[in-house]
This record gives structure tokens, sequence and C-alpha cells, in this order.
């Protein structure tokens, strides 16, 4: 399935779940009920942050207002939550289940823990987020659009480890032909920032949210320059500007304008795949796979009402970004996009972390 | 002196928000609600602020922060009680505190170890506030002077406190440090994903043992086998010594000692990545070393509760640093805290480096809000203490069905698996083994504690400053003997040093008789064994992910050397000798009316029954058993007392949307809740 396919169903599927919106609320009713949203990561993570958001949205949207919780069940990477979830059915509707980046890379990376299937899952609602890279002041000056006089510097970057996230940024560096050395082992992209404020790191990438909140002060105060967004895609499936950071050239005018790297070929294609798998649809909300219509058709229309509302572009760009949420069939289609990557780039993923970090995961 | 000139009004508009009528009454709503819920060990703050989440969005940003901020303040207020009446370790915050709250509890000065371990979190806490106020100003660069070299070396002073708490045996002391260290690289590692002692068969060794998990099983259930086995009151024959007022008077009398750890705790709290697992260590340590008598630490010593009681609340204040400046959570509970700020009002209050420009009022008010809240649970805490510590004198067997409900629920909130229960029963086993051959369960734990701290930080320190090395010498050099490494390389130096020559005093495990060599050394061979499959597995990672094998290796050599010799001292000593320690010679443990393993065996059939049936099934046959069968109680006072546990479990997890641990029956028919 390519990617414009995937944008143009997207946005066939916003006007469709639209139009289902209204009539089929009525027949189901949660009133008293508690709904348990389940994230499979820790309470301090963006999955949580991202749940939380959603979660009193969603109670006011849904039939009968009941009660939505964010249950928090960490372990292994969010492998073992999704395992769990795997295994549940549909009750009176009242099982939300959230996934991240983290959830959809070992599933393409045929981690042998996986043992769930996304297929199995029926989406309700998906939204995506950008990255911005950042460099040091010293190294940012010799920055000109291109990574041409970047290569002989020995960069630092603190990691959360190569076959997470970090996959997107690490690849992206060697692409240019930087030398980027990971330090792995750190908890979340603020530890990573802080390690670039101290100075131990001189190359950092934040997720929007996080660039907005904590490194554009450092830009503004110039302790960091801005290198490049990782992009947004068009409704072709092209890579172009990311809408929040308009003024930050993507990683593809960079890569074009550096010598040696190609924005075609196996390296590429493999980078978008996972780009496209890690950002632009990076979180899902699901329900059980045997869940009644009736039951998604409620989930649909209340996630509807939660993005039509007056105030969502306000509040939501403050917190998880200035990029769409997708719903209903919208959300189907995000989730073929974020969870199919060609064999070739999957396999050229897997030959690059096990030459370049000794990562084998089988 | 500019920015005290835009602080001091900024300072007024905070007062100005705090001190209304409503803002005070939802501090006071949150402080109760933080009370109730700081009962349950391991779980506090992020149940309870996970709870509220659902009504902060939109909600006036102040009574939010309120309502948030007095729940939050009063959890290391709270499990202060687990610490010191049942020995339990709430939170990594109150884990020095049993160290001597504990014997305290036993020798019936419950409510003045109680009330002196408040009086010093209130004091900690206005400490912490009032340097905040100044610091936050100019904190920035200096959290920013924290880099990898020095959280390592902070890492090492919190780990050399192992030499004052070694107890008479320094080689046991250290070997008991370097199990605990090995215990927490179980699972998958940090850096390169390698397993250690773990398979992807059992998934649930591949994430680590938690802390919640080995803190209960190293230091809760020895103490409740021990005093279940011996059928008696916690407090020893049952009566009430000193009062709350003493422990007040206690804590006035060291007020300086007071200050000197809420220093400490505000300013290690600061520096964001060591969260508060070495503060409370740092501050017993700080606290045997100042005092000149140290015969009494381990034993019942005030000044033990005093010190990491200081500078518990204090680390609080210091933690909202990272949190409010750098928009880093320095905990679960402040992660949660960030999330939630963002929900509030119009969503104008971005935690993070914009804070100090915007909102300095706010932040003021969080600071002052932590403060007070401090204050009114102190308050009400003291004013339970009196009462509360009555429980110590209720015969035990009443209560100790009880407490294992607590801690079994408690270990599954950590993980929920059913594994956390097998994993609290056998930490527990090497815990009351410990405990039993005098080997340092303190030592223990805080090598668990640091494990994780130490591979991280040397992992990464080693990685940049060979980075720095490659471009020049001296700049590697300034990088790794920056001047805070070379004074805090000074502070672990003396204060190894002093530990050492104190250790031999202070006995955590008070007198231990000794006896014949066998069981000593039995125990001795079982913990060289593990260590000697420990090296072969971490041997076993491949070399490029050196990073994932060199701690363990190192460790294990070091802990295993010790063993060696101790072997050694075992083969030439002979019986009755300090080495041969061991409390089923003589003593309380040896004249308990029950034995070790019928009393085990309760618990363990609890685990076994939830396995089976589900826990609150599980719990109903296992109170009713217990009760009838070893309390002697009448049918009328079994029933009525398991309806009391049963409804409380309820709805305290029914409160916090919490489950319990399903069994094969649950697997099979679907139950309505609490029996799913």
């Amino acid at each position: 399935m390519t990617i414009s396919n995937f944008t143009r169903r997207a946005v066939v599927g916003l006007i469709a779940a639209a139009g289902l919106a209204a009539p089929v609320a009525a027949e189901v009713d949660f009133s008293g009920k508690t709904i348990e949203w389940v994230i499979p990561f820790s309470e301090t993570g963006g999955s949580a942050k991202w749940a939380n958001f959603f979660a009193p949205l969603l109670s006011e949207a849904l039939p009968g207002q009941p009660t939505v919780v964010v249950k928090f069940m960490p372990g292994a990477g969010s492998t073992k939550g999704a395992n769990w979830f795997q295994e549940q059915e549909h009750d009176d509707g009242t099982l939300l289940f959230g996934t991240s980046g983290s959830t959809q890379f070992p599933y393409l990376l045929s981690d042998p823990r996986v043992r769930y299937e996304y297929n199995d899952w029926i989406p309700v609602m998906a939204s995506g987020t950008g990255g911005v890279a950042y460099l040091n002041p010293e190294d940012g000056a010799k920055f000109d659009g291109s990574a041409n006089a970047l290569k002989d510097t020995s960069f630092i970057y603190g990691s959360q480890g190569a076959t997470r996230l970090d996959l997107v940024p690490l690849l992206a560096w060697q692409m240019l032909g930087m030398d980027v050395e990971p330090v792995f082992g750190i908890k979340g992209r603020g530890d990573g920032r802080l390690m670039f404020e101290r100075g131990e790191a001189n190359i950092d990438y934040q997720t929007s949210s996080g660039y907005l909140g904590g490194s554009a002060p450092l830009v503004e105060a110039g302790q960091a320059v801005p290198m490049m967004t990782w992009g947004a895609l068009d409704a072709d499936g092209n890579i172009v500007r990311d809408p929040t950071f308009p003024d930050i050239a993507t990683f593809k005018e960079v890569c074009e304008a550096t010598d040696g790297c190609e924005t075609s070929g196996e390296a590429w294609d493999a980078w978008k795949a996972f780009f496209v798998a890690g950002f632009p649809v990076q979180k899902l909300a699901f329900l059980p796979g045997d869940t009644p219509q009736d039951v998604v058709d409620t989930y649909t229309a209340a996630f509807q009402a939660v993005t039509e509302r007056a105030d969502f572009g306000d509040i939501s760009s403050k917190r998880v970004g200035k990029y769409p949420v997708f719903v209903g069939d919208g959300s189907k289609a995000a989730l073929q996009t974020a969870t199919s990557v060609d064999d070739n780039a999957k396999q050229y993923v897997l030959n690059w972390l096990k030459d370049s970090y000794g990562v084998e995961l089988n | 002196m500019e920015a005290f000139a835009t602080a001091l009004p900024a300072l007024g508009d905070a007062w100005a928000l705090i001190l209304q009528p409503i803002v005070l009454g939802y501090l006071v709503l949150g402080v109760v609600m933080g009370l109730a819920v700081g009962v349950f060990p391991g779980l506090g703050g992020i149940a309870g602020l996970s709870l509220l989440l659902p009504f902060m969005f939109g909600m006036d940003p102040i009574l939010g922060l309120a309502l948030m901020i007095g729940m939050v303040a009063v959890v290391p207020t709270s499990d202060t009680f687990a610490s010191v009446l049942m020995g339990i370790p709430g939170s990594s915050a109150s884990q020095a505190t049993v160290l001597d709250g504990f014997p305290m509890a036993k020798k019936g000065e419950a409510a003045r170890a109680l009330s002196a371990a408040f009086a010093s979190s209130l004091f900690g806490g206005l400490v912490g506030a009032t340097f905040l106020t100044m610091f936050i100003l100019i904190a920035r660069p200096i959290v920013l002077a924290f880099g990898l070299p020095e959280m390592l070396m902070i890492t090492i002073l919190g780990l050399s406190m192992v030499a004052i708490l070694a107890g008479r045996i320094p080689l046991k002391g250290v070997a008991a440090a370097g199990l605990g260290l090995m215990v927490g690289t179980i699972g998958e590692a940090d850096a390169g994903g390698s397993l250690r002692m773990a398979t992807y068969d059992i998934p649930y060794l591949t994430d680590g043992l938690k802390l919640v998990i080995v803190g209960l099983g190293i230091f809760a259930v020895p103490e409740i086998v021990s005093l279940l086995r011996q059928d008696r009151s916690i407090a020893k024959g049952a009566s009430l010594g000193a009062g709350w007022l003493d422990g007040v008077k206690d804590w006035f009398a060291n007020i300086w000692l007071s200050v000197r750890c809420s220093i400490i705790g505000v300013i290690v709290g600061v520096i964001p990545g060591l969260g508060g697992s070495v503060v409370d260590w740092i501050a017993y340590g700080h606290s045997v070393q100042t005092t000149k008598d140290k015969s009494n630490f381990g034993k019942g010593e005030v000044r033990g509760v005093i010190g990491p009681e200081s500078s518990n609340n204090a680390k609080e204040g210091g933690g909202l640093v990272p949190t409010l400046l750098f928009g880093i959570p320095g905990s679960g509970s402040m992660a949660i805290f960030i999330g939630a700020v963002a929900l509030l009002g119009s969503g104008d209050i971005e935690v993070g480096p914009s804070m100090l420009q915007d909102n300095l009022d706010i932040t003021y008010s969080i600071v002052w809000l932590l403060a007070l809240a401090n204050v009114v649970g102190t308050i009400l805490c003291i004013a339970a203490s009196g009462g509360i510590a009555k429980l110590t004198t209720i015969r035990f067997t009443y209560l100790a069905p009880f407490l294992f409900m607590l801690i079994s629920f408690a270990a599954f909130q950590s993980g929920q698996n059913f594994e956390d229960l097998l994993a609290l029963f056998v930490i527990g086993l090497i815990g009351i083994f410990l405990r039993r051959f005098d080997w340092s369960r303190p030592a223990f734990l805080i090598g668990f504690v640091l494990s994780n701290p130490v591979e991280k930080f040397t992992n990464q320190a080693f990685q940049i400053a060979s980075f720095r090395f490659r471009k020049s010498f001296g700049e590697g050099m300034e990088y790794v003997f920056s001047p805070i490494v070379i004074i805090l390389i000074v502070v672990t130096i003396v204060s190894i040093i002093l530990g050492i020559r104190q250790a031999k005093m202070i006995m955590a495990e008070g007198e231990v008789q000794s006896g014949s060599k066998r069981a000593p050394l039995v125990f001795l061979l079982a913990i060289m064994a593990y260590l000697v499959v420990a090296l072969i597995n971490a041997n076993m990672i491949p070399d490029y992910n050196m990073t994932d094998k060199i701690i363990p290796l190192v460790i294990g050599y070091v802990s295993l050397f010790c063993c060696v010799v101790l072997l050694i001292q075992m083969i030439h000593r002979p019986e009755g000798d300090a080495i041969f320690a061991d409390k089923e010679v003589a003593g309380e443990d040896a004249s308990a009316p029950h034995g070790l393993w019928s009393t085990l065996a309760w618990f363990a059939s609890l685990i076994a029954a939830t396995w089976v049936v589900g826990f609150i099934l599980a719990l109903i046959g296992f109170l009713i058993a217990f009760l009838r069968v070893r309390a002697g109680s009448s049918w009328q006072m079994t029933l009525v007392l398991t309806a009391c546990g049963i409804g409380f479990m309820c709805v305290m997890a029914g409160a916090l949307n919490r489950d319990f641990p399903p069994g094969l029956l649950q697997d099979m028919v679907d139950l309505p809740w609490p029996l799913k």
C-alpha cells in the first residue's frame, strides 16, 4: 500500500466518519460506567500525556459521560501490555488500548517477544507528531543547509536505544555521513536534552511537543541551532515541511544538499518507511477485535466530536502538537501505514542495526 | 540582585494566591486524600494523582495545584507510619527510617519515633521551601554543572554508606551490597538490551525486580515472620513508653542535625536523575557520623529517624527544580504532576525553562503550597500518632494476616503480574536468611537501589570521557575531574574511613549469638553459587555489548572474592566466632514458640491459593483459616475481622481503580469485580 493511497483514504475516512457521527451515538449508552484506557507504558511517558489529554475530552463526548481513566501497564517497552491486549475480548465496550511508535517498531522488526497482531484490533483514533534535530552553537555555525561541513566532527547523542524511535534520527545522521556516537541507556528524550544542555551531548532531537517546550527556548537563547525536521506528509505522501516548523528545513532537503546522501534508493526507502511508521501516525487507540460495530461507531463519533470542538486546535497544539487526528476509517488507513513496511526496508534496517550496533532481534 | 528584585513581587503574588480560604480548603482536601492513600506501601502518590487527573481538565490552576500538591506532599510523611510501625519501607524515601524507627516501635516507643519523624518532616519541608525560594532563581546553571561524572560520584557516595552499615564483619557487608548490586542487574540491560540472569521465556524477569518488592521482601517479610513466630505484640510487653511529646522534644534537641539533613535533602533532590534513592542513606550516614555515642544505631536511636525524615520531605522540594525548570520529572508522581499541570486552566502553564520568566508567581505558589501541605499533613499525623501507635500493643498474630494482605497487594501493584507475589516470597526468603546470619540487609538494599544508577552513569560517563580524551588529554581530565567530582571523592573517602571505624558499633540486627559452622557455611556457599552462575551468565554476553557485561563482571568478581575470603576464614576460625552469627542459636527467634517453616507456610498458602482462585477469594480463605487456627479466635471474631479486611481492601482498591491478582479460576470464568 502506498502512502498517497493512505492519505487519500484518511481524508475520505474523515469525511465518512463525520457523516456517521450523529445517528449512531444514541444507541450505546455508557452512563455510570468506567472506561479503562490502558497504556502499555509508565505514567511518565509521552503516551501517558497523550491519553491523559484525550481522556477527559472523550469522557465528555461519549454518550452517558462515563468516567474515562487511564491505566498504565508498563513492561518490556510496551510489548507486555500489547501482548496482554491481544488476549482481551469485547465485554461492554469499556476497554480502550493505546499504542505508540515503540509498540510499532518491535512489531515491524519481528521482535521475538511480539505476540500481538495489529490487524486483529480495531483502531478508533490515531494521531501523529513530528521531530526536530538540533546542534550545539559551535557546530551549528558550520551547518549551511547541508551536512558537508559536519562530516569531520564527532557527535555524541543521548539515546534510548537503536531499535526504538531513535532509529529514525540515527539512520538519518548516518545517511548524511555524520559520525554520531549514541550514548545508550537514557530514559526519555527529556534526559537527552539535559545531556545536551550540560554539553555532554552535542546533537539532539526532540518530538514536536518536547522541542516546543524545552528546546525552542534554548534556540532563542542561542544555545542550540535547529538542524532539520523529519518533515510531514502531504496528501500525496510526499515529505514536505512540517507545518509546526515551517522555517526549518526537512531532512529530505538537507539530504539533497549534502554530498553522498541520496533521496532515493534502498537507504532512503528504509528511512522513509520507518519515519512514516513512527511519526505521522505515532499513537493509536484500539478496541478489542471482536467489538460490535455500534460500539465502534460510538467511539468514532465521540473522537470525531472531540476533534470538532471549537477549542480543539488551540488546546491540542499546546499539548500534542499541530498534527492531524485521524478517526474512524481514517484511523484504519493510518494503522495500515504505521504497521506496514516492505521487506527490503525491514531487511535493510535489520542489517544496519546488526552492523552498526550489534543488535540482533531474534 | 536584579533577579531578587523580580522575585519579591512574585513571592508576594504567590502568597496572595495561596492565602485564600478556598485554596486552603482544596489543599486540606488534598492532604486528607493523600493521607488516606498513603497507607498503601509503594503506591501512594502515583495512584492518588492518577485518581485526580480526570478532574484537572480546565480546573482553576491554583485550586488544581493546591489539590494535587496537598496529595503529593504528604505521601513521604504518611508512609512513615508503615516504616515505623510495621518495618515496611513504603517508598525509597523511607528505607532508612526503618532501621531505627522500627526498633523504637519494638521498644514501645512508636509514638515517640513517629512524632520525631513528623516533626523532622515538617521542619525539613519548611527549610527546603525557604532554601528553594532563593535557590530556584540561580538553580539552572548549578543543576547543569552536575554531569554524568558528578552523578556517578554521588551514587558512589551513597554506596559508601555500606561501610557504616556493614555490621560486625565488614566483608559480609561488602558481599551483601555486592549481592544487592548483582540482583539489581537482573533483566534487560539499559544500554545494549542484553539479558542478565533472565530469559525471554520468563518475560517477568526481563524487566528486572522492582524496588517495592525488594524493599518489602528484605525488610518487611523477615520482620513479620519473626514477630509472628514469637507470637507477641510489636512493642515488647504490649506497653507504650514515651509519648508523642517526647518525640517533638527529641527533634528539637537535634535541630541542627535536622537543618543539615534538610539541606542535604534539597541539594541531592535538585539533581535530576538521582531521585530519592540515595538521599535518605546519605542523611542516615551523616546522622551516624555526627553522633558521639553510636552504640544505639540500629537498635532504636532517635537521631537515626530524625536525619532521614528531615531529608526526605526537603528532597520533595528540591525535586521540584528539575521538574519545573527543565520539565524533567524526578519521580513517578512528579511525572503525572507535569501532565496534570498541562491540563489545568486554559493550559497556559507549561512546565519547563519558561516557568521562571512567565510564571514565577505560580512557581513560588507551588513551592510554598508544598511547604504548607507539609504543615497541615504533619499536624494531622502527629495528632494521630499517639492513637495509631497503639497498634503496636496488639497481639501480632492478629495483625500479621492483614500485613500479609497489604504487602501482597502492594507487591502486585508494582507490576500487575502474579510473578510479583512469587518474587516477593523469594526475596522475602533471602531477607529472612540475611537477617538470620547477620548479613547486612541495609547494605543489600543500598546495593540493589543503586545498581541501575551505578551501571548507567559508569557506562555513560565512560563513553563520554573516552570521547573527550580522544579530542585531547586535557579536555578529558577536565571532564572527569571537575572540582565537584574532586570534592565528592574527598567526602566519599572520608565517609568510608569513618564508616569502617564505626561499623563495628552499629549493629542493625542487634546482638546476634554465634553457633555451629554448618548453617552459616551453607548460606555462604549458596550465595557463592549464585554469584558464580551470574558471572558465567554475564560472561556469555558477546563482547560488542561490553557495556552490558562489564558492571556485572566487576561487581561479581569483587563479591565472589569477598565470599572466598569469608569461606577461608570460616574454615579456620573456631565455632562460636562472630563470623558464624546465627539467630536460630539463641535469642528471640530461637526461643520462639513457632517454627520458621510453618509460619512461612501460611504466607506461601496465600500466594498458592491466589494462583488458583484469585486474590480476594484466596484472602477470604486465608484470613478465616489463619484467625481460626493460628490465632485461635472465636468464629464471631474471625468473621468480623475477615469482613473488615476484605472490605478495607475492596474500598481502597475500588477507590483507586486497582485490580487484584487473578488466578486460574478467573481464566476460566468471568467473575464480577472484585473477584475478577
